[in-house]
């Protein structure tokens, strides 16, 4: 039994069902509320899993279901849902990872008063990160896109009461929303280019090859094929959406919001977004790689950007001294590495760990999550350590994932999605720049992560909180569970000896290869994890920190590029400096001009009206008042008596016009409609 | 009773108009004030897409360019709309209209 493309809109209105659920009832129905969130959610997951074996049964094709949204003049603008292995495999992963997600929320957010409004604003996150995946054209994606932005929004600043949270709301949404503007721009261009905004449309659709062979002929400026044009201004949207440098300010800001609520923004749903996007536009991307004299390709700005931020996360990471941003630096670092690997021609690589670190990603932030729940909220690892002793399932799973995230060889996911992206850079032959930042990023991971573990767990608890934490309930440690071992296991669906992922995304069999190919980039990895695992034992796990004010090593060896990193590389200063002045600048200039200009000629003809009206008292003094004076006493009464209409009140106003309305319609329908 | 979709869509257009006209009418936030004109707004334009839908000669596009229109501008009053609301908020530190009376008369 599979599910049938037309029907694959159920996969995201499910949860939008359950969120509008959550919006209407009233706010002590709490249980119905996250009851509806969570079925809603786990039936999209029984969809996801129906909609991946019909789209396995014919990996090749791309199944799409278009229908006329609504037709203007001659033409019609279409929408459409799009099915194959690309959709189905992100669909599972973000319905499978959001209800664990969500079933964690009921134990940390127990005794929020706001319970039901956060389901109602997951269920809305959910449904739709759903509707980016299923949407077969890019203006339904471009809504869907544009809602988790809402979501996101609602969901940051979800204790909006803190200043920090209602600030770090408004970052998230104005930073990804410079990069939409680009975004929407390439897609006015591609529409206008293309005639049309699906991505398959049996032969007429934009990611087909006759229309790729028109954009990529097409030359716009600076030498530029259309296609790469496009392909940049829609990169723009994945860079602000997948917290890419330069827009990378808002992701660890996105921290002020409930642990949950984390984990969904950097596990599975608003950053892989922009990941997903370019993987789903893939062949838009890629139409410039065959042009032979074209001055850039839109795959290589891609890969740069791509290594920067591997690189510049990795850093300010180290820096870190809360969990949540430690981890949140961690996720614009792996989102790098996922555009690497999309930059260097492997989105089938980039897809692989955008897989496997949703999973060892949500199980991290939730680990957090039961930490924070545990310690009464305190978030600085200063103060936290020697959890391993009372939190046992808590640390175990957290050193799961800790390990998948930095990579340690054959047993976890990350290390078989981070190699084969290592693998499709080596193999890049326009730079080797790519594959040295990643290879620094690899050994910084695994630096950080096993600080953070020996900071947190480790040692002996450094402050009140810690002393008295305890396991957190079933509820949220099932959860945690669940995802340790899916971390560990997704990790064997692709790798070399059985590229089962590969095969089942590219609809075309790959062939096993030796595990051991490529065997001195393999051997290099290695080492670069056992190196930085190495370090973070030496420096934090031997010696534990003794107090919560104790200086760190790296901070005593490098006092400035710590204190440099510390600051995250003081880029929001940069950006308080640079953008925000010259909005102020503007802002001011604005002002000016309204009051001193424009306001200016207001006064000038003010003066001018008063100058001619003290001509006309003097002349009226002398003669015309005193046969007007009679008639004016008139006029005033009668003034008066109609001013007490005038009451000010809104709402009178409001009425009178309804009354005026109603005698209308009265008449109207008297008249017979005449 | 209803017999086509044009009286359909005139049914509902009503409610949604009626039950803006309610919501401005007894509402003494003004933010939700703001609200059922809004909705009222979108009653009319219902109406018109109805109308040129289900109309007796569908002329191309007139109904759907008209609502463009109509939504642009919406879009420009409730951007002024919220501007008045929040100057009053400063004036007066709440946004209750009754309050709202310095131009009485």
């Amino acid at each position: 039994m599979s599910l049938a493309v037309q029907h694959l809109w159920l996969i995201p209105a499910l949860p939008l069902v359950a969120a509008a659920i959550g919006a209407v009832v009233p706010r002590r129905a709490r249980a119905v509320a996250a009851g509806a969130a969570i079925a809603a959610i786990a039936s999209s997951f029984v969809l996801s899993c129906l909609a991946l074996s019909g789209a396995l049964a014919n990996p090749a094709a791309h199944l799409a279901f278009n229908f006329d949204w609504f037709c203007v003049g001659e033409g019609a603008l279409r929408l459409g849902w799009l099915l194959d292995p690309l959709t189905a495999f992100m669909c599972v992963m973000v319905s499978f990872v959001s209800t664990l997600i969500f079933i964690f929320s009921l134990g940390y957010m127990r005794e929020d008063e706001n319970f039901k409004q956060f389901f109602c604003f997951l269920s809305l996150f959910a449904a739709a990160m759903l509707g980016i995946i299923v949407s077969n054209s890019l203006l339904l994606l471009f809504i869907s896109w544009e809602l988790v932005g809402l979501a996101s929004y609602l969901l940051i600043g979800f204790w909006f009461t803190k200043p920090s949270a209602a600030a770090a709301a408004k970052k998230a949404f104005i930073t990804t929303r410079i990069g939409d503007l680009g975004f929407f721009l390439g897609i006015l261009w591609l529409n206008n280019a293309a005639g049309s905004l699906l991505f398959y449309d049996g032969g007429h659709g934009v990611l087909e090859a006759a229309t790729l062979g028109t954009l990529s002929a097409q030359v716009t400026l600076g030498g530029l094929a259309v296609s790469t044009a496009i392909g940049l201004l829609v990169f723009c949207g994945a860079i602000g959406k997948s917290g890419q440098f330069p827009l990378h300010v808002w992701l660890p800001d996105a921290m002020e919001g409930p642990t949950p609520v984390s984990a969904l923004i950097h596990a599975a749903t608003m950053v892989a977004a922009g990941v997903f996007l370019i993987a789903r536009v893939y062949p838009l991307m890629a139409a410039d790689q065959a042009l032979a004299h074209a001055p850039f390709h839109a795959l290589t700005a891609v890969a740069f950007i791509g290594a920067i931020t591997a690189l510049l996360g990795a850093l300010i990471a180290v820096a870190q001294n809360d969990i949540k941003r430690v981890l949140a630096f961690s996720t614009v670092s792996q989102l790098g590495y996922m555009m690497i690997a999309l930059g260097v021609g492997s989105w089938v690589a980039a897809i692989f760990h955008l897989l496997t670190h949703a999973f060892f990603k949500a199980l991290l932030f939730l680990g957090a999550g039961s930490v924070i729940h545990a310690s009464h909220h305190e978030q600085d690892m200063r103060r936290l350590g020697g959890l391993s002793g009372p939190m046992r399932i808590t640390f175990a799973t957290f050193a799961i994932g800790m390990m998948a995230l930095s990579g340690v060889p054959f047993v976890f996911s990350g290390y078989w999605s981070k190699e084969a992206i290592l693998h499709a850079a080596y193999e890049w032959n326009v730079s080797a720049l790519p594959l040295i930042m990643a290879l620094a990023a690899v050994v910084l991971t695994a630096f950080y992560m096993t600080r953070l573990v020996a900071e947190v767990f480790l040692g002996k608890p450094r402050s009140a909180a810690a002393q008295h934490a305890h396991e957190s309930p079933g509820v949220m440690t099932v959860p945690l569970i669940l995802l340790a071992a899916c971390s560990i296991l997704i990790g064997f669906l692709g790798t070399p000896a059985w590229p089962w992922l590969e095969s089942a995304l590219t609809g075309t069999p790959v062939e096993a290869h030796s595990l051991l190919e490529g065997a001195s980039l393999i051997v290099l990895s290695v080492l670069l994890v056992c190196t930085g695992i190495g370090a973070g034992w030496a420096l934090y796990a031997r010696r534990p920190r003794e107090t919560a004010e104790a200086i760190d090593p790296v901070e005593a060896a490098f006092p400035r590029a710590f204190a440099f990193a510390a600051a995250r590389m003081k880029f929001d200063e940069l950006y308080a400096a640079t953008v925000g002045r010259l909005n102020t600048a503007f802002a001011s200039l604005a002002a000016w001009m309204d009051r001193r200009v424009w306001g200016g000629v207001i006064d000038l003809v003010a003066r001018f009206g008063e100058m001619a009206g003290r001509f006309n008292k003097e002349t009226d003094d002398e003669g015309l008042n005193t046969g007007f004076n009679a008639a004016s006493e008139e006029l005033r009464t009668v003034g008066k008596f109609y001013s007490r209409a005038q009451t000010g009140e809104a709402h009178g106003y409001l009425r009178i016009l309804a009354l005026g309305f109603v005698v209308l319609a009265i008449l109207a329908i008297m008249g017979g409609g005449r | 009773m209803i017999s086509s979709p044009l009286q359909l869509c005139l049914v509902f257009s009503s409610l949604l108009f009626c039950i803006g006209l309610a919501g401005a009418l007894s509402r003494s936030n003004s933010i939700l004030v703001l609200l059922g004109i809004e909705l009222m707004l979108n009653a009319a334009n219902l109406n018109f897409i109805a109308f040129w839908r289900f109309g007796p000669a569908p002329s191309p596009a007139t109904g759907v360019i008209f609502v463009t229109f109509s939504v642009a501008v919406a879009a420009a009053e409730a951007a002024v709309g919220l501007a008045l609301v929040i100057a009053v908020y400063r004036r007066q530190r709440n946004i209750r209209l009754q309050e709202a009376v310095r131009l009485k008369g």
